[in-house]
C-alpha cells in the first residue's frame, strides 16, 4: 500500500468534514476521490498531503509503511497540485519547476547544472520544452497546470496529489489534459490521488474511484464496479443521470417506500409491445442533437417523468414526435430499500443491496 | 463616437471634464504659480537662491532624513502590517487604530510631544544623555519625527495586499519543502514589493514636505538641522517670495523625479503579474 489512512476525523468547529474515514491507495495507481462539494474530499486530500492535520488523537497516515501522521507537508515527499495552479508569478517557468530543488539545504541540493538538467527533462516530459524562460502569466491555463505538475514532480514525490486539477479549465482543454494525464501517469508510474466532483472525469481517468458523501466514504471500487454495482442510492444518483421511482409502500408501517432506479440508457422505447413488463408512456420532447438521442417521457398511469437515452440510429427508426404514445421496457433496474435513505450505513454494510435481475420489468 | 458604441456607464465626458478641471484647480494651478513666479528671476538670482551653501545643506538633511525614515518605515511598517493581518491577538483593533494616529494628529502636536520626550530633560532624552547622545535638536531628532509621520503610509498600503495573499502560494512552497524563512523570502516578499514601493514613495514624499512636527525637534540650526520646508518659510517671512518659490521649484522637481523613478520601479516589479 502506498498510502494507508485510518480513522481520520476532522472537525471545523461544529462542522464535521471527515467522520472516521479510512482508505488504502495501492502503489502506482491513479485513484479518484469523487464527491459533491462539502463531502470532505478536499479536506481528506489536504490531510494526506500534510497541509492540514486530522483532529488530535484521531487517525494515522502511513506512506509506504512509514508513519507520517505528524510529518509536515514539506517532509512527506508529496507533490501537490492546486486547482488554480499556485504558480509563483514572479518566477519563470524554469524557476518555478526548480523551486523544490533550490530550497533544499545546501548539502542535499543538486548543483546548478543538475537542477537545470532536471528542469529540462521535466519540461520535455510535459511537452513544453521551449517555455522555460516564460512567466506563468504568459501561458494558457492548460500549460500552467502542466507546469504545476512538473513543479510537483521535480522533487520526486512518493505520491502525487491533485486538487480538482481540471476544475479551472474550459471543457475542450480539460478533455485533452485528462487524456494526457492518464497517459503521463502510466508512463511515470507515481501513485496519484486526485479530487474531482465530475463523475465523468473520475470514471474515465481513474483505476479506482473513492466516492465520498457527507464526510464519509460511500464506496470504493473500479469505475465499472461503482457504476454497475453502486452500493447506495447516493452513488447511483451521483454517478450519472438516473430515473428514480418510488415503488409500492413498504410492508413496515411508517418505513416509506422502496426506490427503484433505472439509467436512461437502460430504458428501451417500443412502438408496439405485448409483454407484461411494459409501461405505457407519452413522449414529451425529443432531443435529437448530440452524441446520443434523448427522449423525455411521461408515464401514463402516474405521471412520473422518465428520461431515455438511445442511439441516434434507433431514435431515427422510431420516428417519435412529441405527443406520441409508446411503451418502455427497463433492461436493468436497481432497487434500494427505503432504509438506505434515512440511515446511510444500511447500504454500505450490506454490500449487495436488493438488486433486480437485468432484463426484469416491473 | 457613434451611438451604438457607447460605453455601458454614462458620463464619460462629464467625469473626465470634471477630473481635469478639479486637478487643474487643486494641483496644477498652485504648482504652476510657483514656476511662473520663478520665471521673473534672472538665472543668476535663481542660482544664488537655490544653490547657496545653506540651502544645499538643507536639501541634504531633508532628503537624507526622509530617505532614512522611509526606509526604516518600510521594514517596521511591513512587520506591523503583517502582524496586524496575520495574527489575531487581544487588542488588535486598538493597535490597528493606533497606526492612524500620526495621520490624524496635528503635526505640531506630534512635534511638541516628540520634543518633550527626546529633549535632554525628556524621558528618553534623559536616558541617553549620560552617554553623550543627543536626540532632539540633532539629525536624529528629525529622522525620528519623519519616521513617526511616515509609518501609516507604509502600513496602510501593505495591509490590503497582505490580506489578499493567497494561502495557496505558501502551501505550494511548503509542500515543495521550503522552510518558513524561504517561503517568506522567496514567495511572499516578492509579492509585496510593489506595495512596499508605493508605501515607501508616499512615506518619502510626505517626509520631504513635513514641516510642523520637525521644526520643534530639529532645533533649526543653519547648515545642520535646518530642513528645506523651514527655509522656504523663513524666506517667505522675509518677503523674499521669489527666493522661496525658487527653492520650492527645486523641491518640486526633485520630488517629481523621485516619484517617477519609484513608479517605474513599481512597473518593473509588477511586470509579470498581469494575468
Amino acid at each position: 500500500m502506498s498510502i494507508l489512512a485510518r480513522n481520520l476525523t476532522k472537525t471545523f468547529g461544529a462542522y464535521t468534514a471527515l467522520a472516521d474515514v479510512s482508505l488504502e491507495i495501492p502503489t502506482g495507481k491513479l485513484v479518484a476521490l469523487l464527491g459533491p462539494s462539502g463531502s470532505g474530499k478536499t479536506t481528506l486530500l489536504r490531510i494526506i498531503a500534510g497541509l492540514e492535520f486530522a483532529d488530535p488523537g484521531s487517525g494515522r497516515i502511513d506512506f509506504h509503511g512509514a508513519d507520517v501522521t505528524d510529518v509536515p507537508a514539506g517532509k512527506r515527499g508529496v507533490g501537490f497540485v492546486f486547482q488554480h495552479y499556485a504558480l509563483f508569478k514572479h518566477m519563470t517557468v524554469a524557476e518555478n519547476i526548480a523551486f523544490g530543488l533550490t530550497v533544499r539545504p545546501r548539502r542535499e541540493r543538486p548543483d546548478r547544472a543538475a537542477i537545470d538538467a532536471r528542469v529540462k527533462e521535466l519540461l520535455k516530459l510535459i511537452q513544453l520544452d521551449d517555455l522555460g524562460a516564460r512567466y506563468p502569466a504568459q501561458l494558457s491555463g492548460g500549460q500552467r497546470q502542466r507546469i504545476a505538475l512538473a513543479r510537483a514532480l521535480a522533487v520526486q514525490p512518493k505520491v502525487l496529489l491533485l486538487d480538482e486539477p481540471f476544475g479551472a479549465l474550459d471543457a475542450r482543454v480539460r478533455k485533452e489534459l485528462r487524456r494526457w494525464l492518464r497517459h503521463f501517469q502510466r508512463e511515470i508510474g507515481v501513485t496519484t490521488l486526485f479530487v474531482t466532483h465530475d463523475q465523468e472525469e473520475a470514471l474515465e481517468l481513474a483505476d479506482e474511484v473513492i466516492v465520498m458523501n457527507n464526510a464519509k466514504i460511500e464506496q470504493v471500487g473500479t469505475p465499472q464496479e461503482v457504476y454497475d454495482r453502486p452500493a447506495s442510492p447516493f452513488v447511483i444518483e451521483f454517478l450519472g443521470n438516473v430515473n428514480r421511482f418510488a415503488t409500492k409502500a413498504h410492508p413496515l408501517p411508517g418505513a416509506g417506500s422502496d426506490v427503484l432506479y433505472v439509467r436512461p440508457h437502460d430504458v428501451d422505447i417500443l412502438r408496439e409491445y405485448h409483454g407484461e413488463h411494459g409501461v405505457r408512456v407519452r413522449v414529451q420532447h425529443v432531443f435529437s442533437a448530440g452524441n446520443t438521442g434523448r427522449v423525455a417521457l411521461v408515464r401514463e398511469d402516474n405521471g412520473d417523468a422518465i428520461d431515455a437515452e438511445l442511439s441516434r440510429v434507433r431514435l431515427a427508426e422510431l420516428h417519435l414526435v412529441a405527443g406520441d404514445e409508446a411503451w418502455v421496457v427497463f433492461r436493468h433496474i436497481r432497487l434500494f430499500p427505503a432504509g438506505a435513505f434515512t440511515e446511510r450505513d444500511v447500504a454500505t454494510e450490506d454490500a449487495t443491496p436488493a438488486v433486480a435481475d437485468p432484463g426484469q420489468g416491473i | 463616437m457613434s451611438r451604438s458604441h457607447r460605453s455601458v456607464i454614462p458620463g464619460f465626458g462629464l467625469s473626465l471634464g470634471l477630473t481635469l478641471t478639479y486637478l487643474s484647480l487643486i494641483v496644477l494651478l498652485p504648482l504652476s504659480a510657483a514656476f511662473i513666479k520663478t520665471l521673473g528671476m534672472s538665472w543668476d538670482d535663481f542660482w544664488t537662491a537655490v544653490a547657496s551653501p545653506r540651502v544645499v545643506a538643507s536639501y541634504r538633511i531633508s532628503f537624507l532624513a526622509s530617505l532614512a525614515a522611509a526606509s526604516v518605515n518600510c521594514v517596521f511598517g511591513l512587520v506591523v502590517a503583517w502582524v496586524l493581518v496575520r495574527y489575531p491577538f487581544p487588542g488588535r483593533r486598538i493597535v490597528d487604530a493606533l497606526v492612524d494616529l500620526p495621520f490624524a494628529l496635528p503635526t505640531a502636536v506630534a512635534g511638541i510631544a516628540l520634543t518633550a520626550l527626546y529633549a535632554p530633560n525628556g524621558w528618553i532624552g534623559a536616558l541617553v544623555a549620560p552617554y553623550g547622545v543627543k536626540i532632539a535638536f540633532t539629525e536624529i531628532g528629525i529622522f525620528i519625527a519623519l519616521t513617526f509621520i511616515g509609518l501609516p503610509f507604509v502600513v496602510r498600503t501593505l495591509q490590503p495586499i497582505i490580506e489578499e495573499l493567497e494561502p495557496e502560494f505558501e502551501e505550494a512552497s511548503a509542500s515543495l519543502g521550503a522552510n518558513r524563512w524561504q517561503t517568506l523570502r522567496r514567495v511572499i516578499f516578492p509579492q509585496l514589493v510593489p506595495a512596499l514601493l508605493t508605501g515607501f514613495a508616499m512615506a518619502f514624499a510626505r517626509a520631504l514636505g513635513e514641516y510642523g512636527s520637525v521644526v520643534f525637534i530639529s532645533g533649526n540650526m543653519p547648515m545642520r538641522t535646518e530642513i528645506t520646508p523651514l527655509l522656504i518659510i523663513t524666506k517667505l517671512e522675509q518677503y523674499d517670495y521669489a527666493g522661496a518659490t525658487a527653492i520650492a521649484v527645486v523641491m518640486l522637481g526633485a520630488s517629481f523625479l523621485m516619484l517617477l523613478v519609484i513608479n517605474l520601479l513599481q512597473k518593473w516589479s509588477r511586470r509579470h503579474h498581469a494575468v
